[in-house]
């Protein structure tokens, strides 16, 4: 029991439980899964859909937290990514054209990547502090996507294009199985080589991981075009979820909800300690607090004061000093000494 | 030489920021030649119906031969405030402006009054004394509610079981999505048998409207109506209905508010049945004003924009003309 309880994914994954047990409570089909129009069709199908640009935001987020960075831009490269593949794809003659689409998508992709690139020069090579450096993309960024979509929204008509963020593959919404390939292709390159390792070492002293011979700068801004990348695929799917670039609104406010999501997920926004499988539980939680609302029907009015009651609640059974001062009394008697379990702690990296 | 060169991008970046936040405010002194000059300062450019609203005010000022002065506050007050100041110094005829926020103008608007500047507020309102300014030009949200609630009430009179509604609101605490849902419930109160079962913020978008659908699609088996406080909620809806395996306007009735082109389109094209209409084009108006100002004519408190209904059919007639 201790052991379950003890690992650092139990609490992030026993609440999103909670909250889906929750729902079946207020609305009994909740977990009914179907296949409508040959493809699967349910709230929890939605969950993960609608879920996905959220968990790759945050995926991105996580490994620049581990640096000891942090990276507001992200909303703004959402939306210009989205802009700019919806602004190509509606100027060709044939929308549904798999080239065209494809050359679009490479070109936002590639753009993301350099913003993410040029995150990452300012804050290696010119030193500034991240959460400055990211900030004028942030403020900027918006302002470049307007320019792209001359601030109107953008339709498109592209079935291919729509594929990426709304549409199904055998039957699964290919959003998921895109995101499932980047964290499994992440997952397998910090935690099978040492890639992962250097970034926490950069995130826990990055002055000493260059005395040591780890080049933190080039890292550093590969952590940067990473999550430059990740926005921007997670960009192109809300603009293809709704067939529609809205440079005015699309990843409004996503930075802090991603951010969220690390933190939810165990990761120290201090850096020198990161969590994907945690960052992927976070995600999901805020996306069924989110879908939870809708289906329950919270009104409105109350919606933010119920997501911000509910986030202190899981926040603060994430944290173990506060698990420790409440849950002192009980656990005395049984409790080995505590340095044990917190070793460990440090030690699992899953 | 280097470790310089990202320094310089910075800077250059930097320079354009300011540059670009810089531009709003230009012009020197009035030219005396006898045309009338309006100072005008706009929220920003924020949606494709500020766009239209921004585009009719500079036509409409243009072919009443007036001499417009035109500023964008980017959305933020201090720019507002600045640029009033300016026009103020300027001596120009008359003063408007589409206030950012609701509150902290006393001060400004003093000012104007103090020069004896006439000031017409545009589109949004002002927690002010009304002795600040001479008019406010604006659409009533509430009558576009009961617009639609009216629509409504008319189509289900015969209905002898309860009609199951969705409403889709706009930005919480904003003044369009209160008072569009109190015109609307104000309504449809008189007939029972209307009962709205879901209430959501879908925060006057297409992405959040689809998404708040999708989940309500799920919780509630019969839907009959979806009544959303503008067009790009409802043309987000009307995706989350499609992919529910239903069909908008038919098996879900959808009635809307704002009639920019993309709802225009929908509702030509059968998805949407009604839109009530919350028209930017106001130029002609304003300028209308403006004259009556400078002529000594007196000028009424509250004006509201010319505004109108449509349903497929006359969607399908005015959509070729259509702006916005």
């Amino acid at each position: 029991m201790k052991a379950v309880t003890g690992h650092r994914l139990f609490w992030p994954a026993a609440v999103l439980v909670v909250m889906l047990l929750a729902n079946v409570v207020v609305t009994p089909g909740f977990f009914s899964v179907q296949v409508r129009n040959g493809h699967l069709y349910g709230s929890l199908v939605d969950i993960l859909l609608l879920g996905s640009p959220l968990m790759l935001i945050a995926l991105g987020m996580t490994v620049v937290i581990a640096t000891g960075g942090i990276d507001l831009s992200v909303g703004a490269v959402v939306a210009i990514s989205g802009a700019l593949a919806c602004y190509l794809i509606s100027g060709q003659q044939d929308q549904g054209a798999v080239t065209g689409v494809l050359v679009a998508v490479a070109l936002a992709l590639a753009l993301s990547a350099v913003l993410g690139f040029w995150n990452g020069l300012l804050v290696a090579r010119v030193g500034l502090q991240p959460i400055i450096a990211t900030l004028i993309l942030m403020v900027a960024g918006r302002g470049v996507a307007q320019l792209i979509t001359s601030g109107k929204n953008i339709n498109v008509n592209s079935p291919p294009y729509k594929l990426i963020g709304g549409g199904y593959w055998l039957t699964l919404p290919f959003a998921v199985i895109v995101v499932a390939v980047v964290v499994a292709l992440t997952g397998l390159a910090v935690r099978r080589t040492a890639l992962g390792m250097l970034l926490e070492a950069i995130g826990g002293n990055a002055e000493a991981s260059r005395l040591v011979g780890i080049r933190s700068r080039r890292l550093i801004v590969l952590a940067y075009t990473f999550c430059g990348l990740c926005a921007g695929i997670a960009g192109l799917m809300i603009s293809s979820n709704i067939s529609t670039a809205d440079g005015n609104n699309a990843g409004l406010w996503m930075e802090l909800d991603a951010i969220l999501a690390v933190v939810i997920g165990g990761t120290a926004l201090t850096g020198g300690r990161f969590t994907l499988a945690g960052t992927i539980l976070g995600a999901l939680v805020i996306q069924t607090l989110s879908t939870t609302i809708y289906t329950t029907g919270v009104p409105s009015q109350v919606t933010l004061v119920f997501k911000a009651v509910v986030v202190a609640i899981v926040c603060l059974i994430q944290s173990p000093a506060f698990r420790a001062k409440v849950f002192r009394r009980r656990a005395r008697p049984e409790a080995p000494p505590p340095a044990a379990p917190a070793a460990a702690d440090v030690e699992v990296n899953a | 030489m280097r470790r310089k060169l990202p320094a310089v991008l910075l800077s250059a970046a930097l320079a354009f920021v300011v540059t670009a936040c810089g531009s709003g405010s230009g012009g020197t002194t009035t030219a005396d030649d006898g045309k009338i000059t309006l100072g005008f300062s706009q929220v920003g450019s924020e949606s494709g119906w500020r766009e239209a609203n921004t585009k009719s005010i500079k036509e409409s000022a243009s072919t009443a031969g007036i001499d417009l002065k035109f500023s964008d506050a980017q959305q933020k007050q201090e720019n507002q405030i600045a640029t009033i100041r300016s026009y103020i110094q300027q001596k120009v005829d008359v003063i408007a402006f589409s206030p950012v926020v609701v509150t902290g103008w006393d001060a400004v608007l003093k000012e104007a009054q103090a020069a004896k500047i006439p000031v017409v507020l545009t589109d949004r309102a002002v927690d002010s004394d009304a002795s600040l300014y001479v008019s406010f030009l604006g659409s009533d949200f509430v009558k576009e509610g009961e617009a639609v609630g009216d629509w409504v009430l008319n189509e289900y009179k015969d209905a002898t079981g309860p009609v199951n509604i969705v409403q889709l609101e706009g930005s919480v605490g904003s003044a369009p999505a209160i008072d569009r849902k109190k015109g609307f419930e104000a309504k449809i109160a008189s007939n029972p048998n209307l009962k709205v079962i879901a209430s959501q913020s879908g925060d006057f978008t297409r992405a959040d409207g689809k998404e708040v659908m999708t989940a309500i699609l799920k919780a509630n088996p019969k839907i009959d109506l979806l009544f959303a406080h503008n067009d790009d909620m409802g043309l987000g809806a009307i995706q989350a209905i499609e992919e529910a395996g239903k069909k908008p306007g038919v098996d879900i009735k959808i009635v809307t508010i704002d009639a920019v082109k993309d709802g225009m389109q929908a509702l030509a094209d059968g998805k949407i049945n009604f839109i009530a209409e919350c028209s930017p084009l106001l130029g002609d108006q304003l300028m209308e004003i403006v004259k009556q100002i400078k002529a000594g004519q007196p000028v009424e408190k509250r004006i509201i924009t010319k505004e109108t209904t449509f349903t497929q059919e006359q969607a399908a007639e005015a959509l070729p003309s259509r702006k916005y």
